[in-house]
């Protein structure tokens, strides 16, 4: 089985809990305006690893990521989801912590097999309004909420993860109606608000991708706060 | 003066390691005990800090007393505000006023006092018209071979002009016996040492038990004056703190060392605050107090030096290295509440370069422990950490650290410091025949040179090897050199004093460029590498084609490299015959002097342009690690400290957001990265938790940020004392950030 593998991080510590290698997979389906990583979205690029080559070099960190574990992020990971489902399997086998980075834009009968293996979903709910989604992502977000539906039945913890763009997501009301919506799962042991920063932009220009939100600022440290706060009210961990 | 202190063989001979293991108390509590700075702490530190600020407007120099030529005895008292001081004493009579100490060189004082303006006084200097010093002796034996090596660069750094430092006295000896108990060991030595022939060796031994003998009378005279007979043992923690400083400042004011460690003191004087507080003598408040201004002391030992000195180490450091915690032979650790207070003093005055705080670290010291380090590293960035499971192999439990990563036997052994040769410049010479590639002047004695466009790994190799065999035999001899002359010359009466007689002697030799050769061997031989020549056939600049594996990724294929790069140099250094029976070592580390050396060398096989600065220490290149710090550790680990027991630096800046993104994930993070890298054989980590921001507009508003630390390779600096170009390498160097 392989992979088409964008890069890999040895020290990631912001995407998933404690110290995770992280495996950056190639290729995506949505664009994102504000994505940090375009690089990573052309299908069927990168380099070709097996699951053995990738877990060989796992297995070098492991004094490291002992109370960590390994995380699959892309790009869309889903995307390749064999290769992920197995390299679940191979950490599993080993006593790793696995957790996945999805967008849950992948249909969910083409990566469940995946979603099985994995011990953590990390879930990006861009916008609770589908339209904003669509114009921010290309895509609405009923794949990603029917994933949420199918981790809730099959009890497999989820973090959310949430990216705050002034002027598009740093919407008070929509934050509300999504923790409103996301309170009902019990599944979600934490929510983690990313405010959007700047420092992917200069890819874009190497890609010669036109960027929209050269004029979009970084959201205040208050509003920051303001948005956890109102993920609390609804007893949600929000971090 | 010892009641209540459980008894053993300290109490007849001197042990001081036996008194710490028979009485001291582990703490495994966490750091709420702590006491906040007093009333007085914060007027003392007021006034200090107010000195410093001065010290920095004026130029890096407050004062320099150029009359008196410094000895133990040769200042009258010094007080910043004597009713507020708990703890006395000074260099000289006015705080952070310079002295000069001649004995290692009276040209360096020269160059030093007129950078800064000030005259030589010709009564000073009429003084060494009839006596010589280190420095005269030495360029009294050089070879022209050895001139033209240290001229060129290839071997940097040697304390041919000054104090060479890195030995550490047994300052706990003082407070714990009193001064009147070593003179009489140390006269019962002498009386012992003699020999049936009387051959240089025995003479030269029985000379300096001479001058150490006379050397502790003049620290119990200098104690003295300050109102304290420290003839006897101290009485309590106030006295024991005292009469460990007197020591102490009787070396700064004696020697102008490369480095004056302080050795490991903390446990050992927890053993009177217990006993303090258990009698109900002193509070927790005032114990915070003592060692706060012990502190401030320490922080502001000052040495005169040049603008060339500066350059090499900057940041005007002492080394007044302390170090904390580690796990004792018999499995019990070694924090005890007084690890806390040393390293509560950061909070207590703010962050600080000196002392040269040194965790040794296991990932068996207790997690509250670890949690305070963590927290304090992330705030602080003024904490280096060591391998304290590594080193205890080596050395048992009552060692300390000289410098920046020296482990030493306290009392028991000695190093001869000798500064680092350059492997990046040896490399060169073996593609260009012995020349050097900015002079183009022969430097090693003359063979082939490589003709091929193209390099050849087996061919430079079979060159580099004959090169490093040349230049390990070279820099031993010059070691022996300096060495003979330095304890002929500038011996170092009061910190042998504190010594026991037979002692470990080793030679402390360096390299610098590790990662600059190791990445241009991997470039030979993985891809292709051609050579670019001037007018006269010298290799001057190369050309890659093709990718190589670069050190600092965890990949065997070129780590391998490094391994045997160390391995290879080690054992070229011990062929040789040394000083005094010294026993050759190896570190790697540079401090700041990466950046000296890379500006005296040319490009390099691995795509390093000529003047562009090294790694420092250990260090992979910068922005060649793309595998995220964790395989940049992974590869430095690797390097064997078995070949390199003078230690092997590793420095390692990330921001803080990228360590986690709660507090607590933080130091948990940072916590788990220190036990993973130890436990992998790492031995030293420098932790630097900043914002890219914060230094760069340090660089342009000083006065913002005066007790802004980093670490730099082995040591801590005040950012803002940085040279710009120093500065600016610190920023370019790879800051983890990945998000």
């Amino acid at each position: 089985m392989e992979g088409y593998i964008h890069s890999v991080e040895t020290c990631g510590t912001l995407d998933g809990p404690g110290i995770r290698y992280i495996v950056f997979l190639q290729g995506c389906v949505l664009r994102c305006k504000f994505c940090h990583n375009p690089d990573t979205w052309q299908l069927n690029a990168g380099k070709k690893k097996t699951v053995h080559e990738v877990m060989e070099d796992i297995l070098k960190y492991k004094n490291f990521i002992k109370s960590g574990g390994m995380t699959l992020s892309g790009g869309e990971p889903l995307i390749q989801a064999d290769f992920g489902a197995e390299l679940f399997k191979e950490c599993k086998k080993h006593g790793i912590h696995t957790a996945v980075d999805t967008s849950g834009a992948i249909p969910l009968n083409a990566c469940r097999h995946a979603i099985d293996e994995v011990d953590l979903v990390l879930l990006d709910i861009k916008s609770i309004d589908t339209n904003k989604a669509k114009s921010l992502t290309g895509q609405g977000n009923e794949k990603a909420l029917k994933l949420l539906d199918y981790l809730e039945q099959s009890k497999k913890e989820v973090w959310i993860r949430h990216v705050v763009v002034p002027g598009i997501t740093e919407n008070y009301d929509d934050i509300e109606k999504m923790a409103k919506y996301l309170s009902k799962y019990s599944v979600i042991s934490r929510v983690d608000i990313l405010p959007f920063h700047k420092m992917g932009e200069y890819k874009w220009e190497e890609l010669n991708l036109k960027y929209e939100l050269y004029d979009v600022q970084p959201p205040k440290k208050e509003s920051i706060l303001k948005i956890k706060e109102i993920f609390r009210k609804y007893n949600l961990n929000a971090v | 003066m010892h009641k209540n202190f459980n008894i053993g063989k300290w109490k007849s001979t001197i042990d001081v390691r036996d008194f710490i293991q028979k009485n001291y108390t582990p703490y495994d509590g966490d750091d709420r005990f702590l006491a906040e700075p007093t009333k007085k702490t914060l007027e003392l530190w007021a006034k200090v800090k107010e000195l410093m600020e001065q010290e920095r407007i004026k130029g890096g120099v407050l004062d320099i007393d150029t009359h008196t030529i410094s000895t133990i005895v040769s200042h009258k008292p010094g007080y910043i505000d004597k009713p507020n001081e708990t703890i006395v004493g000074l260099q000289t009579d006015e705080p952070l006023k310079r002295a000069i100490m001649p004995f290692g060189g009276i040209r360096m004082v020269k160059t030093s006092l007129k950078a800064y303006g000030r005259e030589m006084d010709p009564a000073v200097e009429n003084v060494f018209k009839y006596r010589k010093t280190h420095n005269d002796g030495v360029f009294d034996a050089y070879t022209d071979e050895m001139k033209k090596a240290r001229h060129t660069g290839i071997i940097t750094g040697l304390p041919d002009a000054y104090g060479r430092g890195r030995i550490i006295g047994d300052y706990r000896r003082v407070p714990l016996y009193g001064v009147d108990f070593l003179i009489e060991q140390k006269k019962e030595a002498f009386k012992n040492y003699v020999f049936d022939i009387m051959n240089s060796p025995a003479i030269r031994q029985r000379e300096e038990i001479s001058e150490q003998i006379r050397a502790l009378e003049e620290l119990k005279e200098m104690a003295a004056d300050y109102g304290f007979d420290i003839s006897i043992p101290a009485s309590d923690t106030k006295e024991a703190i005292q009469w460990l400083y007197f020591a102490y400042l009787a070396a700064v004011k004696e020697q102008n060392g490369a480095a004056m460690s302080l050795g490991r003191v903390s446990t050992f004087l927890d053993i009177y605050a217990e006993r303090d507080l258990n009698e109900g003598k002193y509070t927790e408040s005032e114990i915070q107090e003592f060692v706060d201004h012990f502190v401030m002391k320490l922080r502001m030992v000052r040495f005169l030096r040049t603008p060339a000195y500066d350059e090499l180490f900057s940041g005007d450091p002492t080394w007044v290295t302390e170090a904390l915690a580690g796990i004792g032979v018999d499995g019990r650790h070694m924090v005890t509440k007084m690890t806390y207070r040393f390293l509560h003093t950061l909070t207590n005055l703010g962050p600080a370069p000196e002392p040269n705080m040194t965790v040794l670290w296991s990932p068996r010291l207790p997690e509250a422990f670890k949690r305070f380090c963590a927290r304090l590293s992330v705030e602080t960035s003024s904490i280096q950490y060591e391998n304290d499971d590594l080193m205890r192999q080596h050395f048992g439990d009552d060692y300390g650290i000289a410098c920046c990563v020296s482990a030493m036997r306290i009392g028991k052994q000695m190093q001869f410091f000798g500064a680092r040769a350059n492997l990046g410049k040896a490399l060169l010479y073996a593609i260009n025949g012995g020349k050097d590639e900015i002079s183009g002047q022969q430097v090693s004695p003359a063979f082939a040179p490589i003709t091929s466009e193209y390099l050849d790994y087996d061919e430079v190799m079979e060159k580099f090897d004959t090169t490093m065999e040349w230049l390990a035999k070279l820099y031993i001899n010059t070691l022996n050199i300096i060495h003979y002359m330095h304890d002929k010359y500038c011996y170092e009466r009061i910190e042998m004093a504190l010594h026991d007689e037979e002692i470990l002697r080793t030679s402390a030799c360096g390299i610098a460029g590790l990662s600059v050769v190791v990445d241009s061997l991997s470039a030979i031989k993985y891809a292709k590498v051609k050579t670019i020549r001037n007018e006269n056939g010298l290799v001057v600049d190369y050309e890659i084609e093709g990718e190589f594996p670069k050190f600092g990724n965890n990949d065997d294929r070129v780590d391998s490299i490094a391994v045997d790069l160390v391995k290879n140099f080690m054992s070229k250094l011990s062929k040789h015959k040394t000083y005094r029976n010294s026993k050759p070592t190896m570190s790697i580390l540079t401090i700041t002097s990466n950046v000296v050396y890379g500006k005296k060398t040319g490009s390099t096989p691995d795509g390093r342009k000529r003047g562009e600065p090294f790694a420092p220490g250990a260090n992979p290149m910068h922005k060649r690690d793309t595998k995220g710090c964790i395989a940049s550790m992974a590869s430095v680990a690797k390097l064997p400290y078995e070949y390199s027991e003078d230690g092997i630096s590793y420095t390692f800046s990330i921001v803080p957001a990228a360590l986690g993104k709660t507090e607590s994930e933080r130091y948990a993070n940072l916590i788990a990265l220190m036990d993973g890298y130890f436990n992998e054989g790492g031995h030293h980590i420098n932790v630097n938790v900043l914002d890219k921001a914060v230094l760069l507009d340090a660089m342009d508003h000083p006065e913002k940020y005066p007790q802004l630390t980093i670490r730099v390779s082995g040591y801590a600096v005040n950012f803002i004392k940085l040279t710009r170009e120093q500065q600016l390498d610190v920023i370019n160097r790879t800051f983890h950030e990945r998000f």
